[in-house]
C-alpha cells in the first residue's frame, strides 16, 4: 500500500484545487475601458485614429481591381463593401463544417480573393490582408462580437482555453495571469486589460502599427521571451478564437486605439 | 541544463546558502532590480527609488520588505517564488532552465538572471528595512 499521510493528502487536495482557482467571473469590459482618456479621444476622433489608414487602404483595395486579379470585391460585395452583412461579419471566426477547421475573417477574405478573383494568394498577415481585414471589420463597428460557443467550437474552445492559462517562455506567465488575475492594476505605468478581441485590428501606439489580434497574441508571446506560435498554426487559431469569444456582447470597435 | 547552473535547496520556504556560494553587491543589485531589460522588479513593484514614477501596482511595494522577510526567505522568493505560491505571476529568476515551457530561441537554457545578478539583487533587497 502506498504510505499516504495527512500532508500528502492534503497537498493533493490543494493541488486539485488549483484549476477551480483559475476561474474568473465578472463582465468582460472593452479594452478602451483600460487606456488613457487620451488614447480614447484619438480612437474616438475617425481624423486622429491613426488606424483609420488601414481602414482606407483596405477600402481603396476592396473597390479596386487587386493586382493579378481579374475582379474587385466591391463587385460581388458592393462599393465599400455596402451589402456585407455586418451580423456576420461579428460572427468570426467562424467553424467551416466543409474544411473541418477555424475561419477567421482575414482567411474567408482571403479566399475569397482567390477564389473569386483569382489573384495570386498572398501570405497570412500580408499588410494587404491586414488592411482589408481592418475595413471589413470596421462596417461592422458597433456590432457586438458573436462567435460562436456551442456546436463544434465547444471543444475547440476548451482546447483554446487551455493555452490560454498555459505559462510560456523565460517570462513563464499564462495569459491568464495578467488578463484574469490582474485587469486594472498597472504593469509599468500601463493598465493591464482583460485582453478582449472587439478592438482588433488595432492601431498599437506601442508599436505605431495596425495590428490583427493574431499578430498582437505573437508580439505578447515574444514579450514573454516565447518562440511565438506560427500565422496559421492551430495554437495562434485556437488561442484567437477563444479570446475572442471571451469577447462576446462587446461592440467592435476596429480600428480601436490600444497601448 | 547549462554547465553553470547552480543547485539550491528549499528549507522551510527560504533558501539558506546564497547562489553558487556568491556575495550579492547591493549597489549592483540597485540597478539590476530598475533596470527594464535585466531585472525589471519596477514593471509590477513600487521600491522606494526616487525619480521614478511608473511603477506596477501588480506585486506588494517592497520598501521595508527585509524588516518583513529574512534574507533566505527572500532568496527563494526571488529564485522561484511558486515553491510558496504555485500560482504566482512573478517569474522565477532563477528557476531551472528545463522547466521553461516553449522558451524564445535566445533564451534557451537560460535562467532570467544569472546567479550573480540574483544575489545583487538580493542584496540590495536586504537594505530596504
Amino acid at each position: 500500500m502506498i504510505p499516504f499521510n495527512k500532508t500528502t493528502l492534503l497537498f493533493c487536495g490543494f493541488l486539485l484545487a488549483v484549476p477551480a482557482i483559475a476561474v474568473l467571473a465578472g463582465e468582460a469590459k472593452s479594452g478602451y475601458d483600460y487606456i488613457k482618456p487620451e488614447s480614447r479621444a484619438m480612437q474616438d476622433d475617425d481624423f486622429e485614429n491613426p488606424g483609420m489608414l488601414a481602414v482606407e487602404r483596405g477600402q481603396l483595395l476592396f473597390n479596386n481591381i487587386q493586382n493579378g486579379s481579374g475582379k474587385a470585391c466591391a463587385e460581388c460585395h458592393g462599393k465599400d463593401g455596402a451589402s456585407l452583412n455586418t451580423k456576420n461579419i461579428a460572427r468570426y471566426p467562424v467553424y467551416s463544417e466543409d474544411a473541418a477547421e477555424i475561419v477567421t475573417l482575414q482567411k474567408r477574405i482571403s479566399r475569397c480573393r482567390d477564389n473569386t478573383t483569382g489573384s495570386k494568394t498572398l501570405p497570412t498577415d500580408h499588410p494587404d490582408l491586414v488592411a482589408l481585414e481592418t475595413f471589413v471589420r470596421n462596417r461592422a463597428i458597433g456590432e457586438a462580437v458573436n462567435v460562436q460557443t456551442d456546436g463544434a467550437m465547444a471543444e475547440l474552445l476548451k482546447e483554446g482555453e487551455q493555452l490560454y492559462n498555459t505559462r510560456f517562455g523565460l517570462i513563464d506567465m499564462a495569459c491568464h495571469h495578467c488578463h484574469d488575475v490582474y485587469p486594472g492594476q498597472m504593469i509599468r505605468g500601463q493598465k493591464i486589460s482583460q485582453g478582449q478581441g472587439n478592438g482588433f485590428p488595432a492601431y498599437r501606439l506601442g508599436t505605431g502599427e495596425i495590428t490583427n489580434l493574431h499578430q498582437r497574441i505573437q508580439q505578447c508571446l515574444n514579450l514573454m521571451r516565447a518562440e511565438p506560435f506560427a500565422a496559421d498554426s492551430d495554437e495562434i487559431n485556437l488561442l484567437g478564437l477563444y479570446i475572442m469569444s471571451r469577447s462576446n456582447g462587446l461592440r467592435i470597435e476596429t480600428p480601436a486605439v490600444r497601448y | 541544463m547549462p554547465d553553470d547552473y547552480c543547485r539550491w535547496q528549499v528549507a522551510d520556504y527560504a533558501i539558506v546558502e546564497p547562489l553558487c556560494s556568491l556575495a550579492g553587491d547591493a549597489q549592483r543589485g540597485r540597478e539590476i532590480a530598475s533596470d527594464g531589460s535585466r531585472g525589471n522588479c519596477l514593471a509590477c513593484h513600487q521600491l522606494p527609488i526616487p525619480g521614478i514614477e511608473a511603477y506596477g501596482t501588480i506585486g506588494p511595494p517592497l520598501a521595508g520588505i527585509a524588516a518583513r522577510l529574512s534574507v533566505p526567505m527572500i532568496r527563494l522568493r526571488v529564485v522561484d517564488t511558486r515553491h510558496i505560491n504555485p500560482m504566482s505571476i512573478m517569474p522565477g529568476f532563477y528557476r531551472d532552465p528545463r522547466l521553461i515551457n516553449r522558451p524564445g530561441k535566445e533564451y534557451r537554457g537560460r535562467t532570467f538572471l544569472t546567479a550573480q545578478q540574483v544575489e545583487d539583487v538580493i542584496a540590495y533587497l536586504a537594505t530596504l528595512k
